[in-house]
């Protein structure tokens, strides 16, 4: 549908778009164009400046730089992916459950949500990685249900509003099953308050994905990830800056480009959320 | 209500506006108001009138200009030569009530501050007490309402705030924007006295907006009728609602149900043209009826057709007739073998949120038998609602029990059989949400077709086309989706869809208010003849006596959750025995009450 991609059509939106597409390239491709081994030193003393055979110099073990920063997207933009998509699933399924159920399940769940929004998230996680271990599926899981509370409240207050219209009801009164009504009527009218925020969600993913790498928790070594050569290289920043720069930039750039697009896409579906022809009958 | 000294209040003199892409949005208005009359300006939506209302006050929506033309008010010039800010004069000299007041007014605001604030915008910082005190007892408050919020109000109260605001700097002038509208006819009445009240004792000049032209006949001393933002009749109220010269000005009068002498409704037929797309003719032209090729070429002139009542119509000398449609009626099949289709009895229903439990519905019995049409009148929170909703299985009742042909109906709409489900089908109030936006019309005529009746999708799909025509509304709209439709297309869907299970019994709650009179007209035409044709038994819940009197053989009026009384339409409607009816009934606006004497405490 073309009405899909109007958001392109904002200069934001389209910045925002071509940002992405840009980083997301460099996160796919970028393995297979990067001139040497991400994890091997080349050689070349650590902390050298840039040169021709490491345009972006070396970092603390003498690895390229631009190879590590080649191959170090796909974990954190593929991380944050799963773990967003993750804690939409939960959130919609505990919100929808709590808003369209209107008995004991709705205060039940929404107080224990109550409770798990309490929880500061990075202490969440960084707890859980203790008890748990460190692993990727820890590291998405625990980001996920950090997010999940969130979302919940959000499906949950429009699924409240949504379940009190005319067509819900004429399909109730059809006697057609809960899950039916469910994804027939109630779904595709909340997609857009909930989806409002996703571009949010995904950049906050990034960013405690990125803070628990950087801290060294999270991915182990030899794994080339944004975060992480923040992390190794931060001490030595005046030996080769750009070897702190150069990463901490594309987190940056990969954020923009998502909060950006986040944004003019929320502006699109607002848009018609509230429909053109509407109009108060009587005015 | 002719002006004593001759000074107009409002003086509108050929007011043009346009969109800034040059498509004409009023064209060539003139008026005048005198001090101590009330104007009302009638029209269905998109007729401009709202516009007029508040280019009187110096405003205008954006991406429309006031483009010619002079509006003077009170003897200051608001558009026009010489024009003064309107800012200064908005409150002062010409103030405004708008239609929601629950939107209207600020709800972090007590309404004594509120008050305060407009006077404040325009008096010395010493004003104080009293004049809040004055301006709430001319709304008949008492002074103990400054002290309460909005939200504490009912919404009788809230209209009377807003009034009492734009009264406090005592404006010669006041516009009303359907102010009215979404109120209970109790509270309407109220609300109309006071206005009435306030143009006789402060001889204020107010001009009244609505669509519906049985409240402004109820109030206004003239009317000003306005079709794709022209004026197509102006005269005296009496005379306008009595002798319409023009066709669309008798269109309107005949599609105003009338429960002193029901009449078969006329809907205006097709939609009103709207802004960007007036014909080079009488905009009215495509839906008249007595339309010549002359009408279609050329717009009529505003001639005088009598003193103080003008026309624009090329035809009204030859089609000024008595504008009323004599034929009355009232079927009265009344022999019908009484054969109980529903019975209700003892029904009682509570609502529970937080803490609070109410009972919404206590002790109802009643029984609609096959083939007639039960109406429940009451105001806003007469549970006449739960009770639709009880019977069509979204509301589980307390106590009580719904028979349908002698089986007890569960609950819960999931607990009963199919083909109970199937029979008894229910439409509902607003049709801006009562289809989905998300699926198109044909898929969602679709749905019970499907699900209710078990048909294979070719034939369903086959079927879809023959409901919509069947409510009069051509196929191709199945493609469509419901923002692209008018509110009275979306509700001839919604029962499209109600009709597509074959239903024994069609609840219809408050089907017809949010929509102009004049679709109303169309929509209750409608379902007229589906029960004729398809021998439908019907629960009509509405709080408008009128269309009770055109489309229901016998009635129940509800006060706060229970029956006070029950009978046949005639006999209820004419020799009211419960007090109640007996208020409800005085309170109802109707055209015939307004031709024998207006401001008649």
């Amino acid at each position: 549908m073309s009405g899909r991609l109007r958001f392109l059509r904002t200069p934001s939106g389209a910045v925002g778009f071509g940002i992405l597409v840009l980083v997301l390239l460099v996160a796919v491709l970028g393995p297979y164009v990067a001139p040497h081994s991400a994890t091997a030193p080349i050689g070349a003393p650590p902390f050298t400046g840039p040169s021709t055979s490491a345009p972006l110099g070396t970092d603390f073990l003498g690895r390229d730089v631009l190879s590590r920063l080649l191959s170090g997207g796909r974990s954190v933009i593929g991380l944050a992916a799963a773990a967003t998509g993750l804690a939409y699933l939960m959130g919609l399924a505990i919100g929808l459950a709590a808003g369209y159920s209107r008995s004991i399940v709705d205060p039940l769940l929404m107080r224990t949500v109550d409770v798990m929004l309490a929880f500061p998230p990075l202490l969440f996680l960084l707890v859980l990685i203790a008890g748990a271990g460190s692993s990727v599926g820890v590291l998405v899981l625990g980001v996920a249900v950090i997010q999940a509370p969130g979302i919940s409240r959000i499906v949950r207050t429009a699924t409240l509003e949504v379940s009190e219209r005319g067509y819900v009801e004429a399909a109730v009164a059809r006697g057609e099953r809960a899950v039916a009504v469910i994804t027939r009527e109630v779904l595709p009218n909340i997609s857009a308050p909930v989806l409002v925020d996703a571009g949010l969600r995904f950049t906050f993913s990034i960013l405690i994905i990125a803070s628990v790498n950087f801290l060294g928790l999270g991915l182990q070594p030899p794994s080339s990830d944004w975060a992480r050569m923040i992390g190794e290289n931060r001490a030595y920043i005046s030996l080769n800056i750009l070897a702190v720069i150069a990463p901490a930039a594309m987190i940056a750039i990969l954020t923009i480009g998502v909060n950006l697009v986040g944004d003019a896409i929320a502006r699109s579906l607002g848009r018609s959320y509230v429909p053109r022809g509407i109009r108060s009958p009587a005015a | 209500m002719t002006p004593e000294d001759g000074v107009a209040a409002i003086r509108v003199e050929n007011l043009c506006l346009e969109l800034t892409g040059g498509e004409p949005v009023i064209d060539d208005v003139s008026f005048e108001v005198a001090p101590g009359e009330i104007l009302g300006i009638v029209g269905e939506s998109g007729s401009g009138k709202t516009t007029v209302a508040l280019a009187l006050l110096g405003f205008t929506r954006p991406g429309v200009s006031i483009t010619g033309g002079s509006i003077h008010v009170g003897g200051q010039t608001i558009v026009g030569q010489g024009a003064s800010t309107p800012r200064s004069l908005r409150g002062k000299v010409i103030s405004y009530v708008p239609q929601d007041p629950g939107g209207a007014l600020n709800p972090s605001l007590r309404v004594g501050d509120g008050i305060l604030d407009v006077l404040r915008a325009h008096q010395a910082r010493t004003v104080g007490e009293d004049s809040v005190r004055a301006a709430l007892s001319r709304v008949e408050l008492s002074h103990d309402f400054r002290r309460s919020y909005p939200h504490q109000l009912s919404g009788g109260q809230q209209q009377r705030v807003t009034i009492a605001m734009a009264t406090v700097c005592e404006p010669p002038v006041a516009v009303l924007d359907e102010p009215t509208t979404g109120l209970d006819v109790l509270t309407q009445e109220k609300v109309l006295a006071e206005l009435l009240r306030l143009r006789d004792e402060e001889r204020m000049a107010m001009v009244y907006v609505s669509h519906d032209l049985a409240v402004v006949a109820k109030i206004a001393d003239r009317i000003l009728v306005m079709y794709a933002g022209r004026v197509l009749e102006d005269g005296p109220t009496d005379d306008v609602i009595e002798l319409p010269r023009h066709p669309y000005t008798k269109a309107l009068v005949s599609a105003i149900p009338d429960f002193h002498n029901p009449r078969a409704l006329h809907g205006i037929t097709g939609v009103a043209v709207g802004v960007g797309e007036w014909p080079t003719g009488c905009a009215f032209a495509p839906r008249c009826e007595h339309r010549l090729n002359r009408c279609e070429e050329a717009v009529p002139e505003l001639v005088e057709t009598a003193p103080q009542h003008r026309a624009r119509c090329w035809r009204w000398q030859e089609l000024t007739t008595n504008g009323h449609p004599a034929a009355v009626v009232r079927s009265s099949e009344t022999t019908l073998p009484p054969m109980p289709l529903l019975e209700v009895s003892g029904l009682e229903a509570r609502y529970r949120s937080g803490r609070t439990d109410r009972p919404a519905v206590e002790w109802v019995s009643f029984a609609v038998e096959q083939g007639r049409c039960v109406a429940l009148v009451g105001e806003s929170g007469s549970g006449k609602s739960t009770i639709g909703r009880c019977i069509a299985g979204l509301h589980v009742p307390t106590a009580g029990r719904i028979l349908f042909e002698g089986d007890e109906l569960a609950g819960h709409a999931r607990s009963r059989p199919l083909q109970i489900r199937r029979r008894i089908q229910i439409v509902f109030q607003n049709p801006f949400e009562s289809l989905n936006p998300r699926h198109r019309v044909g898929s969602s005529i679709e749905r019970p077709l499907r699900v209710l009746r078990r048909l294979p999708r070719s034939a369903a799909e086959q079927e879809v086309g023959e409901l919509l025509e069947r409510v009069r509304l051509p196929k191709r709209l199945e493609e469509r989706f419901p923002v692209e439709l008018s509110g009275g297309e979306r509700q001839r869907v919604a029962i499209a869809r109600a009709l597509a299970a074959r239903p024994d019994l069609l609840i219809c709650d408050e089907v017809t208010s949010a929509l102009d009179v004049s679709v109303q007209a169309a929509v209750l035409e409608l379902l007229q003849e589906l029960r004729r044709e398809l021998g439908l038994s019907m629960l009509f819940i509405t709080h408008n006596l009128g269309v009770v009197a055109c489309i229901a053989d016998s009635v129940l009026v509800m006060d706060r959750g229970s029956i006070c009384e029950t009978g046949p339409v005639g006999t209820v409607l004419s020799a009211p025995s419960h007090d109640y009816t007996r208020r409800l009934l005085e309170a109802a606006p109707c055209l015939r009450e307004s031709a024998v004497g207006v401001g008649a405490p």
